[in-house]
């Protein structure tokens, strides 16, 4: 059963220090908001679990919230690189992170693995590459029927996902539409999952190609306006290149970077 | 046309109303090789050049980009390959797990177009690390969908700025298969897709030999010596009989293109 509560109070609630946490949107309906209340709330040893961990888990890292980062793409978008990311690779700062690298594929499949309560997913992926060596839980796997040899990872099953949507309803019913990404996977594979929105209104209106995550599906939903920002809400907002831009220059410095942050995440309240 | 292009890859073509830029000519050749049917497009050069292809002769190209967006028509280039404009213009917009499962994994798609941080002798692509895995030189974004592109669309083509950094007699990590280390390796793989079938560089075009698998020069882009392919490839490089130069770009692609990169080349 969805409860609808203050961003902070969920946040609170759901996420605990050493947690595994996905916090999905691809490119679209990134939940920023929850990002930055976890980090204001200084939570430490994450896995954090992402396909493009984008700025946001570029500053989750940099703000030292991370033990393990599990990801397919680490780049900024049509950008360049994620200097935080590359900082905590290659010289360890602010701390060690220890990767587990996949394909967006992979992980794609096994959050369907773990959402559909199966151990591993199976795919066509991988092979031949390098990454079965430095990635231990990319394992070949012989299909019983035909023989052939494929790729099993196994199922994510985060702690916490926490996705953002358009809206949700007052008894926590949410919808989301537009590029949909792996959000109702992640959910649903996870233990607990908190959902942010837009807006919460009276009635959801029926919407062609929605995606309907039920209130009992979810444990917590917050109300937190513009809280992709600078990922977008299809309808609501638009995807703010000119940041995504902006950023390579900020997280390109460590003390710019930390600066950044302290103005404009740490000395600000969650929304409401 | 006038055409003469400078010494230097970089810089501008020199005089002229024609004149054009070493990245100009690569992104009109890679938008040649792109013709009807299905592309799923990586972004930055891969996506220009698809984009110009949809513009120019391929105005039925689909373009899938791994967002989800089925027939995207984006006005502009778009930065992010989830943008909204991706998904406002799409014939269909379907989740992650669809787009590869569905779409891509069982060889749907024709054409798989890609960058490359470094390229080898048999097409294999990195795009994870310059340098040991464990301590890198360069920790680079990764894999993202390339792996299961090369490995599933029908045909691949490769798009990537050549020098002796980026063209390596091997790479220092298969992010994605092109031949692995030569004949058979695709088939041993269980790779279904027939792995790449063109190299588009600002300096000329490779294509593999069909009995080695190993990327050989096919055509020069104009002004471009052999001399200097041959300087930015780190391995010996083999000239195909009849070695050919491309034609520049036509008046209309330089328009179109630049239409599309607001003149950003």
């Amino acid at each position: 059963m969805a409860t609808v509560v203050p961003l902070a109070e969920a946040v609170g609630n759901l996420v605990h220090d050493g947690d595994s946490v996905a916090m999905e949107g691809f490119t679209h309906l990134i939940p920023y908001a929850a990002g930055h209340e976890i980090i204001r709330q200084g939570h430490r040893g994450l896995t954090l679990i992402r396909m493009t961990p984008d700025l946001i888990y570029d500053q989750l890292i940099g703000m030292g919230c991370a033990r393990r980062l599990v990801f397919s793409w680490g780049g900024n978008p049509g950008v360049g690189s994620l200097h935080r990311f590359r900082d905590a690779v290659q010289n360890h700062w602010p701390a060690p992170l220890e990767i587990e690298e996949h394909s967006h594929a992979g992980i794609a499949n096994a959050y369907v693995a773990g959402a559909s309560g199966l151990p591993f997913a199976v795919l066509r992926g991988y092979r031949g590459t390098d990454l079965p060596s430095r990635t231990p839980n990319i394992r070949p796997i012989t299909c019983p029927f035909t023989g052939e040899e494929l790729t099993a990872v196994p199922a994510i099953n985060p702690d916490v996902a926490i996705v953002h949507a358009q809206r949700a309803d007052r008894r926590g019913n949410v919808q989301l539409w537009g590029i949909t990404g792996v959000q109702k996977e992640a959910v649903l594979a996870a233990r607990r999952s908190l959902v942010t929105v837009e807006e919460i209104v009276e009635e959801l209106e029926p919407r062609p190609g929605a995606v309907v995550l039920p209130e009992w599906a979810i444990t917590h939903v917050s109300e937190a306006p513009l809280g992709s920002h600078p990922s977008y809400s299809a309808g609501y907002t638009v995807r703010d290149n000119d940041f995504y831009q902006a950023w390579d220059g900020i997280a390109r410095d460590r003390d710019t970077f930390l600066a950044w942050m302290d103005e404009n995440v740490l000395d600000r309240k969650a929304a409401r | 046309m006038t055409v003469s292009p400078s010494a230097s890859s970089a810089s501008t073509a020199s005089s002229g109303a024609d004149a054009y830029t070493a990245d100009e000519m690569m992104t009109v050749a890679a938008a040649r090789r792109l013709r009807s049917g299905s592309c799923f497009v990586g972004i930055g050069l891969p996506s220009v050049a698809a984009n110009l292809a949809r513009r120019t002769h391929a105005p039925d190209l689909v373009l899938i980009y791994e967002s989800g967006t089925i027939g995207a028509k984006p006005g502009r280039p778009p930065l992010s390959i989830g943008d909204g404009e991706l998904a406002e213009t799409a014939d269909a917009v379907v989740s992650v797990p669809e787009i590869f499962n569905y779409w891509l994994q069982p060889g749907r798609i024709g054409v798989g177009f890609l960058g490359a941080a470094q390229i080898d002798r048999f097409a294999n692509i990195n795009t994870t690390v310059i340098g040991p895995y464990d301590d890198p030189k360069v920790r680079l974004p990764g894999a993202g969908g390339a792996p299961e592109i090369a490995a599933s669309c029908r045909e691949v083509t490769v798009i990537v700025r050549q020098s002796p950094r980026t063209f390596v007699e091997r790479v220092d990590f298969v992010t994605s298969v092109g031949f692995g280390s030569g004949p058979g390796d695709r088939e041993r793989l269980g790779l279904r897709g027939s792995g790449p079938r063109t190299v588009i560089t600002d300096l000329g075009v490779l294509e593999p030999d069909p009995a080695t698998c190993e990327l050989v020069l096919t055509h020069l882009h104009p002004g471009v010596t052999l001399d200097r392919v041959r300087a930015a490839t780190g391995w010996d490089l083999t000239v195909a009989p009849g070695l050919r130069e491309t034609e520049p770009p036509t008046a209309r692609e330089l328009a179109a293109l630049r239409a599309l990169t607001g003149g950003r080349g």
